[in-house]
């Protein structure tokens, strides 16, 4: 029963095959309905037409009979009915096209009424209305009816036609009922709707084939297109749609194969301007760090001698070195970046445990330095994830100094969590800070929150953070309130979890 | 005769890059190490063949100068410590470096003080020790910097050995990699420790029967190495 639920989701030839054939066979059944009903009836007018003339006449000739018979002896007159009835009977020629039933006579009020008949009819064959029609009123009436055999169950349709007769001499009255068997209408009948049943189902057949063969006509191209699509998914863009003719599908397909053409070429495009920006990221790594190198080493030479130096000679020195090293670090983050945006970052996985490392931040030397205690929360249980632990090392670093620079409280908190699907790592301080509007603009790329408090750094340090923690599909988020503290939370989700809830809500949020 | 062997060790320098290569011998030399130049990959051979030098300083990743090529040369006709100079840290190269042959790497740019740290490490012999080290059926003698495995003598490199001598002098104890970084490599700071897989490999290659299922120097999940007493 699932199956052909998904079945009719799935598959538009199926919905399109189904509702065709049902449609059909509803338009064919009432269509097969009206034709037999207007046979039905055509058939049984014209029976009962010949019927009740014929009846008619009948009736004539036994009043005739009726009328000519004087006899006024009740023995006699029972014999010249049976007679009469016989003689009628008889007119019927070789076909027993009907039967005669003979009631009387009628006296008001009386219960059972002799009857005559030509056969054994079973007493039910009259319907009762018509027999109350006859015996009350004057005139020729007839009604549909199921004619049978006495003590047999088998019924067959037919017309009854009733009349009253009159004895004049004895001034009794009688029904005379001609019975009409219209079997042969109905085989015809069955015969119609024989071939009506057939010639429909065979109809609603065919209609559904037809619609199964233009369904997939139609969709056999369409399917084509998706497995062409799918494949595009997967990377194989060489692929081509068979354009035949110059129908609909056709140009669908021609299309199709444009699209794919653009679209092939795009991706080209892309792939070599990220080749071509990995190249030279590399070539300018290369071509800056053997100067760099060389500097930096002569730099080193000087600064070790700057006490030999007069004193202007000796700040000189020392600024070459200090900004010698911003300038390394510029160069080595800004390099970082490009890696990423060329999407040229990879990962090297290795089973880390987050709370270990909030053990071990607690001896960070810049923290150290700036005299801030480090208050550690839930950092006691296992945190274990899949990471790149030179990432995570620098994510962590990141944040640390990030609040021993920025943010001015003498206490820092690191707490860990974790959920199912992941590990949190938030570091807090309760300094100055972030508005809302910093909290967003905190990653982007030389974001500094004042310009004035320029403590060194790059000012690539959270937006590299956020790269390296996106990397391993995780987060980092700031949160803050100003004059009250800032909260950065990383994190990273654990093998197969989602990084989706955090593990720890922000107590800035 | 003029290069014969005097207190002074001997570097030899090989970058193409004229200014670096000075540099690097103002800065050796001001250690007082004896050090000597070259500029072309092809003339490598040549003067390592006359200066004797005690490490190689060798730019890797130079155009026109295809180190792991020279790096391969070396190693061919020498046990001599090679330490790379890379301009990437990527891996890649690293990894093929090291396997060229290389004893160590260090990533441009840096201070003079590491650079300085790597050399000597390198250049300073595990002098602790003096008596042979008996170990199985492995004998380290650290006088002629000689190791025989069931009395046949294996070569090893001075790193290798340094490695090794590190190991079983103190058998059972479990060396981290970050501290035989420290150690055996000379680092002051936190380092790559694929360099140590690396060697390991190289190590176990050479002293084990069966280098996939180690036996002298196990490896403990996720912590280092240790010397199993047999």
């Amino acid at each position: 029963m699932r199956s052909l639920a998904r079945l009719w989701r799935r598959s538009i030839q199926t919905r399109v095959v189904t509702s065709t054939i049902v449609l059909s066979a509803l338009v064919i059944s009432l269509t097969g309905w009206a034709l037999l009903r207007d046979v039905a009836s055509g058939l049984a007018d014209v029976r009962r037409t010949a019927a009740i003339s014929e009846a008619r006449s009948g009736f004539d000739s036994a009043q005739l009979q009726i009328d000519a018979a004087v006899e006024s002896e009740p023995a006699a007159q029972s014999q010249t009915l049976t007679q009469m009835v016989d003689s009628l009977t008889s007119n019927r020629g070789a076909k027993r096209t009907y039967e005669l039933v003979l009631e009387g006579p009628l006296a008001p009020g009386s219960g059972q009424v002799p009857v005559r008949s030509s056969a054994a009819i079973a007493s039910d064959a009259l319907p009762g209305d018509l027999v109350d029609q006859v015996e009350n009123k004057g005139g020729t009436y007839w009604r549909y009816s199921r004619l049978g055999v006495l003590g047999s169950s088998d019924r067959e349709p037919g017309v009854v036609v009733g009349s009253q007769l009159h004895v004049p001499s004895t001034g009794d009255t009688y029904a005379l009922y001609y019975l009409f068997s219209m079997a042969e209408q109905q085989s015809t009948l069955d015969l119609v709707r024989q071939a009506l049943l057939l010639g429909g189902f065979a109809m609603v057949l065919m209609v559904g084939g037809v619609a199964w063969l233009v369904s997939r006509q139609v969709l056999n191209p369409v399917r084509l297109a998706r497995r062409i699509a799918e494949r595009y998914a997967s990377g194989s863009l060489e692929q081509r749609m068979h354009v035949n003719g110059e129908d609909d599908i056709a140009r669908l397909s021609t299309s199709f194969n444009q699209m794919a053409a653009i679209l092939q070429s795009q991706i080209r495009r892309l792939e070599n301007l990220s080749r071509l920006q990995q190249r030279f990221v590399s070539d300018v790594s290369h071509e800056l760090r053997t100067p760099l190198t060389t500097v930096r080493m002569a730099s080193d030479v000087l600064y070790d001698a700057r006490k030999s130096f007069d004193g202007q000679s000796a700040r000189a020195a020392e600024l070459l070195q200090n900004e010698l090293g911003r300038f390394e670090d510029l160069l080595s983050d800004l390099l970082d970046l490009s890696r990423f945006d060329a999407g040229a970052a990879h990962l090297d996985l290795d089973t880390i445990d987050l709370a270990a490392i909030a053990r071990r931040s607690v001896d960070d030397p810049v923290l150290q330095r700036k005299g801030i205690k480090v208050v550690l929360v839930n950092a006691d249980q296992p945190a274990i994830v899949d990471a790149d632990i030179r990432r995570i090392d620098r994510i962590v670093r990141n944040l640390l100094t990030n609040a021993a620079k920025y943010g001015g409280s003498d206490r820092v908190e690191i707490e860990v969590g974790q959920n199912d699907g992941c590990v949190s790592f938030a570091v807090r301080d309760f300094g100055v800070g972030l508005t809302d509007d910093e909290n967003l603009r905190v990653f982007d790329r030389f974001w500094r929150a004042d310009p004035a408090r320029t403590q060194g750094g790059t000012g690539l340090g959270l937006p590299i953070s956020r790269e390296d923690a996106e990397l391993h599909h995780g987060t980092l988020r700031a949160w803050g309130k100003r004059g009250v503290g800032s909260e950065f939370i990383l994190t990273i989700p654990k093998p197969g979890g989602s990084a989706n809830p955090p593990a720890i809500v922000s107590v800035f949020s | 005769m003029s290069y014969r062997r005097n207190k002074r060790d001997r570097v030899l320098v090989v970058d193409d890059d004229a200014s670096l290569a000075e540099m690097l011998s103002i800065v050796l030399e001001g250690e007082g190490l004896a050090t000597a130049v070259c500029n072309s990959g092809d003339l490598v051979m040549k003067v390592f063949t006359e200066f004797k030098p005690d490490v190689v300083l060798l730019d890797l990743m130079l155009p026109g100068l295809d180190g792991m090529k020279v790096c391969r040369q070396i190693r061919e006709k020498s046990a001599v410590p090679i330490i790379m100079l890379t301009a990437k840290s990527d891996t890649g190269d690293v990894v093929r470096g090291l396997e060229a042959g290389a004893d160590d790497y260090i990533t441009k740019p840096f201070k003079n003080q590491e650079l300085v740290a790597r050399v000597r490490a390198r250049l300073r012999r595990t002098d602790q020790l003096v008596e042979p080290l008996v170990f199985g059926d492995i004998v380290l003698d650290p006088a002629g910097h000689t190791v025989t495995r069931k009395g046949e003598s294996l070569d090893l490199t001075p790193l290798e050995f340094d490695l090794l001598a590190c190991l079983l002098g103190t058998p059972e104890q479990v060396f981290s990699r970050e501290k035989l970084l420290q150690q055996v490599w000379g680092y002051h700071h936190p380092g790559d420790t694929k360099l140590v897989n690396v060697h390991m490999t190289r190590l176990r290659s050479k002293i084990e029967d069966d280098a996939e299922n180690p036996q002298v120097i196990k490896t403990v999940r996720g912590i280092g190495y240790q010397a199993v007493t047999p």
